[in-house]
């Protein structure tokens, strides 16, 4: 813990600071590869959609002391065709089957009580008419629409709309992976699935507000100095805020993965697990989309302002003036950014806060820790 | 903002321990419930999902009807005398669903109550007799007594007879019919309109002969709920019908007002029609004088609820819109308790290994985001308990899981404080200054995320149906729980802390002794420089 402590310190005061704006190239076909693998499987495989989607009836058992090919056989009997029947992991027995109507399920409820020697009021069932699903996923997808305009409003007024439009982006991002994770494994999809799906688009946002909120108060009056590029100081912000981030992610997953062990382990499937399970996958993606996804988005779409676009011309022009003096100076080997003309320095020294516009302090800086752009752009 | 006042931390936490003083007081005041009313999927039960639908094509479903329907449904599910039935609209016009829920009873009864059509008939009464039956052996058969009976209990329901004549084995029937057995005045059965019926008041007080019906349901135009110009004998029901129905009611009133007044074991036939619902009679009015005109008022001494009751019955009788049965879900019992267990432990679970993780990273500052963390978890409980037994909030598993999932939220707050708190420690201010400057940008970024997270929530409310929607809720709740205890506790708790010349001498039980700062230079005494304190909130 101690160490985590260290290691805060030293990205606070820029001593490893991680370059997370900087190397947006690898964050961004890092998650372009994972979005790709999301979709095609989504396109392939498509999601397995639970009994509410697709209509259906599901029984199940409480203390059987039948077995899963008994009831499956019992029920069979009754139908005509074989249901699908698992056991979960408390020793329930599950029995899906496609839509029935009252009469035949009550007939599959007493054959199912017979074999498992069990009373008709312990076999618990669910039956599902065909469209309630798809009730329930337009009723989520216009939820979807109206939160969406809702919170672009608000974070363009808080924020700024390019912030909105970031957020908006990870969030994307993370409900794409989360959907796709669901179709590449097989996991079945519940509405209870759609809830998880659904509160990853607010914890999503939550996560990036959280993470914007400090890159505005630190660029705020960024104009009126020259030292540091938007980039370089949405870069440090971020570093910054990288234990929070990680703390939040502990705290806010441990809950949810005590649910899944839970749930997997008492419950068998059902509501939590269910929801658990979507929200562990997007909590994880929400707090990656956060810092990799969000804000370097973020700053590259800043940077097409022309006030932070001349901001970063002075900036660069001052560090080759100063680079011009100290020519004398060794070379730093600092050469991983190489490629990209907008590259946010890695090593942003600490400086005081920038949202201060008059405590801006012109020094002691005391020596350039790269090679001018002119120079670095040389050899190609 | 209110940038620099003087943080009064003891007059904060005296509000916040009013707040759940009072919270506490209004959740487990004696008399009410002290635990969470809990939905079906946690106590068992049966639930069933229905989604209404226009008669006819094209129309839409207005507010009024919705109101009809649910209050039909509860005539229907009180009838079978289940307690604790729940019955709630969710969504509004085409786009509604009703969710009725009700413990322990088994679910093909339940559908078959909410979901069938009711019909309504007028009747004129033969003969009125005591709700017991008559076990009368001159009676001149002995086969088809049961016939009937038997008959009538396939349909799930009460037991009617019917006969196309007024015979003597359908006379025996209707003797032997048992209005005092609760299932025979539910309704539920019925009845051809066209034959004699025998049947229950649906107060189980008397017993019908019934002729053929000489009005149906849908001849009444409009019935209304007034209350007579005389302003004497309570309520009336007013009544109008079509051409046919008024026809009929005249013909039907001139035969019968001449007639004696009905009473048990009296004359028949007698003076009286009964209204007839679901095959049991739910109101049988005497004709005071021949009705020519079409208008009818139905007197009776009513309430003014039970004459909109039998208005209600009048119009709509047969439910104005139809139901889709969309979900049917049964919980047995064991699977509730084990759902509730599996909850409650997945809860406390998450809980124990956060606390052990504050504090094992935060320690000192780790002791009040526990113990605000414990408030929150307090004030949660007390608000599901206070809104079950007032707004009947019922907490479902999906709740539950929105709890634990707050957990995270509320967790995140005091970690946002507090790393601003380290961060300004770090920029070289002392410790009591950090908690004041910390807080400033630490609120605002709560306030936001947190209005974000409430946003989610209230829109999903709004728009979603059945299990979303309890999430939602706990959801909101707890974001809002949130907010007051980042505030009110944890806000004056860390501001004492930062007071106490323990924490500023920073041991490394208070998590932040300089070893934590890396090499930077730190110095929590209130003798820290200030040189950017200063300008910072200037």
């Amino acid at each position: 813990m101690g160490l985590l402590g260290g290691f805060g310190a030293r990205l606070y005061s820029g001593q490893s600071a991680i370059n997370f704006v900087g190397r947006r190239r690898t964050w961004y076909i890092m998650s372009a590869v994972i979005l790709l693998v999301a979709i095609a499987a989504l396109l392939i495989r498509g999601l397995n959609l639970g009994v509410e989607f697709k209509g259906g009836a599901v029984y199940t058992v409480t203390n059987p002391t039948c077995s899963v090919i008994d009831a499956r056989e019992s029920t069979a009997d009754v139908l005509g065709s074989t249901p699908t029947v698992t056991e979960t992991g408390a020793g329930l027995i599950r029995v899906q089957t496609e839509p029935l109507d009252q009469a035949t399920s009550l007939q599959v409820i007493d054959a199912l009580s017979q074999t498992c020697g069990v009373s008709a009021e312990a076999v618990s069932v669910q039956l599902v008419g065909p469209t309630w699903g798809q009730e329930i996923t337009s009723k989520a997808l216009q939820a979807l629409v109206v939160f969406l305009v809702l919170v672009t409003i608000f974070l363009s007024i808080y924020f700024e709309w390019r912030m909105a439009v970031a957020a908006l982006v990870a969030l994307a991002h993370d409900v794409v992976i989360t959907v796709g994770i669901y179709a590449l494994v097989g996991l079945q999809v519940t509405p209870a699935t759609v809830i998880g799906v659904l509160t990853i688009l607010g914890y999503s946002l939550y996560d990036t507000v959280v993470v914007f909120d400090k890159v505005k108060e630190d660029t705020r009056g960024i104009t009126a100095q020259s030292m540091l590029t938007y980039g370089e100081v949405a870069n440090r912000s971020v570093n910054q805020m990288l234990i929070r981030s990680i703390n939040t992610s502990i705290t806010s997953l441990l809950p949810v993965l005590a649910i899944i062990v839970v749930g997997a382990g008492l419950l068998g499937a059902g509501t939590l697990l269910d929801l658990a399970v979507a929200l562990a996958i997007g909590m994880a993606a929400g707090t990656y989309s956060s810092i990799f996804i969000a804000t370097p988005f973020l700053v590259q779409f800043k940077e097409r302002e022309p006030d932070i676009k001349s901001l970063a011309v002075r900036v660069h022009a001052r560090r080759a003036g100063q680079a011009r003096s100290a020519k004398s100076r060794p070379e730093s080997d600092d050469g991983e950014d190489e490629g990209s003309d907008e590259d946010a320095s890695p090593s942003a020294p600490s400086a005081p806060a920038l949202s201060d516009e008059t405590t801006i302090i012109a020094g002691p800086r005391t020596q350039p820790r790269r090679q001018p752009r002119a120079k670095r752009n040389g050899p190609k | 903002m209110a940038a620099n006042a003087p943080s009064r931390p003891g007059r904060t936490l005296l509000v916040m321990l009013l707040l759940l003083v009072g919270l506490l007081a209004w959740a487990f005041w004696p008399g009410t419930s002290s635990t969470p009313r809990l939905g079906l999927d946690l106590q068992g039960g049966t639930q069933v999902i229905l989604t209404p639908k226009p008669v006819t094509d094209g129309a839409s479903i207005t507010e009024e009807q919705l109101n009809q329907t649910v209050e039909i449904i509860r005539q229907r599910v009180n009838g079978i005398g289940v307690a604790e039935a729940e019955i709630t609209v969710q969504g509004s016009g085409d786009s509604a669903a009703i969710i009725v829920a009700v413990p322990g009873v088994s679910q093909e009864r339940l559908v078959e109550l909410v979901g069938r059509t009711a019909l309504l008939d007028f009747r004129a009464v033969w003969a009125l007799n005591l709700p017991t039956p008559v076990t009368d052996d001159t009676s001149t058969t002995d086969i088809t007594v049961d016939d009937g009976a038997d008959e009538s209990t396939v349909v799930t329901g009460n037991e009617i007879v019917q006969a196309s004549e007024n015979t003597p084995e359908f006379a025996a029937e209707v003797a032997a019919l048992d209005c005092l057995k609760p299932e025979n005045i539910a309704g539920g059965t019925p009845d051809n309109p066209t034959e004699w019926l025998g049947t229950c008041a649906d107060d189980g007080t008397a017993k019908f002969t019934l002729q053929p019906a000489f009005i149906r349901g849908t001849n009444v135009t409009e019935a209304t709920a007034v209350l007579p110009q005389q302003g004497v004998g309570g309520w009336v029901v007013s009544l109008t019908f079509d051409a046919e129905g008024g026809q009929a009611l005249s013909q039907a009133s001139q035969e019968l007002y001449t007639l004696p007044d009905c009473s048990p074991g009296g004359a028949s036939p007698c003076n009286a029609f009964a209204i007839v619902l679901d095959g049991v009679v739910v109101s049988a009015p005497r004709f005071n004088e021949p009705i020519l005109g079409g208008q009818a008022q139905i007197e009776g001494n009513f309430t003014a609820q039970e004459a909109q009751d039998l208005a209600n019955v009048l119009n709509y009788g047969a439910l104005p819109v139809t139901l889709d049965v969309a979900e049917i879900t049964s919980v047995s019992a064991t699977l509730g308790a084990d759902q509730l267990r599996g909850g409650l432990i997945a809860g406390l679970i998450g809980l124990v290994i956060i606390t052990l993780y504050l504090l094992a990273y935060y320690r000192a500052l780790g002791v009040v985001a526990v113990l605000s963390l414990f408030i929150a978890g307090v004030m949660t409980y007390a608000a599901f308990v206070a809104l079950g037994d007032t707004i009947g909030y019922t907490l479902t598993l999906a709740g539950i899981a929105g709890a634990i999932v707050a957990i995270g939220i509320t967790a995140d707050s005091f970690i946002v404080y507090f790393e601003r708190i380290r961060d300004e420690i770090r920029s070289g201010r002392s410790l009591r200054q950090a908690a004041e400057n910390g807080w400033l940008n630490a609120r605002r970024t709560i306030l936001a995320a947190d209005f974000v997270t409430l946003l989610a929530a209230i829109v999903l409310y709004i728009v979603s149906v059945g299990n979303v929607r309890g999430f939602a809720f706990a959801l909101g709740l707890t974001t809002l729980v949130d907010v007051v205890i980042a505030f009110l506790l944890t806000r004056p708790l860390v501001t004492l802390f930062a007071r106490s010349r323990w924490m500023q001498r920073g041991s490394w039980l208070t998590g932040l002794d300089p070893s934590r700062f890396g090499d930077v230079e730190v110095d929590l005494s209130p003798t820290a420089k200030k040189v950017t304190v200063a300008a910072r909130e200037g």
